[in-house]
């Protein structure tokens, strides 16, 4: 029981963590320049010079790749940061005051819910131009009523415990116990969701660039290195097959790292195991 | 301090509090016994304006001259901690497991006294000290589950006492903790009630610790007090077929039972909406009347400040 919950745990940090390395990397150090055309080198084999070769314009794919994992490891970061933190913030309210303040935010949430991130996309593309931070805002909108959802079922709980309860004979109003006693407390299963969505918005930032709706060139980014790779299927097939293995690992990565966090941390399973 | 009239707690049409007369004078230790689900915790939480949301109050309460019949929450949160504090039952779960102890207790003088951080810090450490902690500085930065039972009790005391308030309700606050603890507890309160001239409410199944503790006790019986007197009195000459039951029942006080539970009287505690309309123990009384399930008794004096509300008394036997 407890092994198989583990092994999903090491399985996505196994995942996970070498790609944050790569990316990390890539920040001050890659094989070759991205931005460097070397047409006459073009649809280069796997080389000790080109570890996966070259693409349509001579670019090192192997250089690609890692600049365009810190592409999509940032936007998912930034997406999840902005959505997760107002998502906790109108669960945490809803929580906070109950009655017709939490039927509202969980009504709203459902409205978000029901609305898919591709058309909130498309229609930021469509009013301000396609870019990666409207990307970006499409990514973090859908995550807000997820976290509101999260937050605030787990704060309700909290707020039937004792501490709450001693906090109050003490005087101490909604607010200072949201921050000080709420907040802490459902720290683990944010942190859960938070992993699980960023599995999420890297797919999701991969269809949109794969749409022309994210990443703009010459910015690197797994979505789009496969939409151009598609025109090229039969020639070149490695070009679709490397960026797609790398959407694959990372939202397998971070899927299998949360579920795993959330096996080692969820209090009913833990008390099976006490 | 405190004064209650009538007061009437409701969950939909069953009644969990019935008509509660309460008064506490400055320095009054009151000891509370009764059954599980006699609607002592409620009685506590009506005095702090902190019944769940589900119960619906009638009644007048002035707490240190002030009207908080109907006050709103605001008004509630202004008197807690400041006038009316209350500790519960389990130390454990009333600490937040994830604040140091000392930030805890730091909360309300921050709060409600606008102490500075220095200040505060300096104030939980002289709380620390009245309550009995040995080693405050080291306990202060710690978490509630490195302290033992008794120091978090300890711990929680402080944090109600910060404020200084002028009455402090003790919702069992010895149930969880060993024996010798609890005595140790209870001595305390009895101690800080009398040093600071603080009316203490002491809620409890324990008849020996109630006796220790209080000077006068009230017996509750399906949300109504059914008995009320100096501690000496009740319990050598109880007047209430319920009290009596207690009492038979249990062997004698301070035999070294310290922590025996209400001995048991026959039949059950019926659920609350299924008490009789008249007297709340008919049905499982002894001496029972054929008015009683009809009939509610009044309270009618069976000596000096001693009372207690059943149809036998002052009857014809
Ligand atoms: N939320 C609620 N809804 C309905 N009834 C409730 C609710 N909370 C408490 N009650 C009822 O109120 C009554 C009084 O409960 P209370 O907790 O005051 O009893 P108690 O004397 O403190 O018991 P214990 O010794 O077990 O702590 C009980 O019969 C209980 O069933
Ligand atoms: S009123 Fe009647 S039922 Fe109630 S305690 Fe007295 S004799 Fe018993
Ligand atoms: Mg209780």
């Amino acid at each position: 029981m407890r092994a198989h919950r583990a092994i999903n745990l090491w399985l996505g940090a196994a995942l996970v963590l070498p790609m944050i390395a790569i990316a990390a990397i890539s920040l001050i150090w890659t094989p070759y320049d991205v931005t460097l055309l070397d047409v006459g080198n073009k649809f280069a084999p796997p080389s000790p010079s080109h570890w996966l070769g070259t693409d349509q314009l001579g670019r090192d794919v192997a250089s690609l790749l890692m600049s365009a994992s810190v592409n999509s490891l940032t936007v998912a970061f930034v997406a999840v940061g902005m959505g997760g933190s107002l998502g906790v913030m109108l669960g945490l309210l809803a929580s906070a005051f109950g009655g017709w303040v939490e039927t509202l935010v969980m009504r709203l949430a459902d409205l978000g819910f029901a609305f898919p991130a591709l058309l909130f996309a498309i229609m930021l593309a469509t009013a301000f131009g396609p870019s990666l931070s409207n990307a970006i805002l499409a990514i973090a909108f859908i995550n807000i009523p997820v976290f509101a959802r999260v937050a605030r079922g787990a704060a309700n709980q909290v707020w039937t415990r004792d501490f709450v309860l001693a906090g109050q004979a003490a005087g101490l109003g909604r607010a200072r116990l949201t921050f000080d006693h709420i907040l802490p407390n459902i720290a683990a299963p944010i942190i859960v969701q938070a992993t699980i969505e960023f599995a999420v918005a890297i797919l999701a930032e991969a269809a949109l660039s794969y749409l022309g709706l994210g990443a703009q060139p010459p910015l690197p980014s797994w979505g789009r290195m496969l939409s151009e790779a598609q025109t090229l299927m039969y020639l070149a097939p490695e070009l679709a097959i490397y960026p797609g293995l790398c959407i694959i690992i990372a939202v397998l990565g971070f899927g299998l790292l949360g579920d795993g966090l959330r096996d080692v941390t969820d209090p009913r399973l833990k008390q099976v195991r006490a | 301090m405190i004064e209650a009239n009538d007061i009437t707690v409701r969950f939909g049409t069953a009644e969990a509090l019935r008509g509660i007369n309460l008064t506490l004078s400055p320095g009054q230790r009151l000891g509370i016994v009764g059954e599980s689900g006699s609607g002592k915790s409620m009685l506590g939480l009506s005095l702090m304006g902190m019944l769940p949301d589900a119960a619906g109050m009638s009644g007048q309460i002035r707490i240190d001259g002030t009207d908080m019949t109907g006050a709103k929450i605001a008004s509630w949160r202004a008197i807690r901690a400041r006038k009316v504090a209350m500790i519960f039952q389990e130390p454990l779960a009333a600490l937040n497991p994830l604040r140091r102890v000392g930030n805890t207790v730091m909360e309300p003088l921050r709060q409600h006294l606008g102490h500075s951080k220095d200040a505060a810090r300096a104030r939980v450490l002289q709380l620390f000290e009245e309550t009995g902690i040995q080693d405050p500085v080291a306990k202060f930065r710690q978490f509630p589950h490195e302290l033992s039972g008794g120091q978090r009790q300890r711990v929680l005391i402080s944090l109600a006492l910060a404020c200084n308030p002028k009455v402090l309700i003790a919702d069992e606050p010895t149930t969880a903790l060993d024996a010798h603890v609890a005595l140790r507890i209870t001595d305390l309160l009895v101690r800080l009630a009398e040093e600071r001239g603080m009316a203490l409410v002491f809620i409890s199944h324990d008849l020996a610790a109630v006796a220790r503790t209080a000077q006068d006790i009230a017996v509750m019986y399906g949300g109504e007090i059914v008995e009320r007197g100096p501690v000496h009195a009740v319990l050598s000459s109880p007047h209430h077929p319920y009290t009596q039951g207690l009492l038979l029942a249990r062997p004698a006080l301070g035999a070294g039972h310290l922590r025996e539970r209400l001995p048991v009287i026959p039949g059950t505690v019926p659920a609350m909406r299924d008490l009789a309309v008249g007297c709340r123990f008919s049905g499982r009384c002894a001496v029972e009347l054929p008015h009683c399930a009809t009939e509610r008794p009044a309270s009618r004096p069976v000596g000096a400040h001693h009372d207690a509300a059943c149809h036998r008394i002052g009857a014809a036997t």
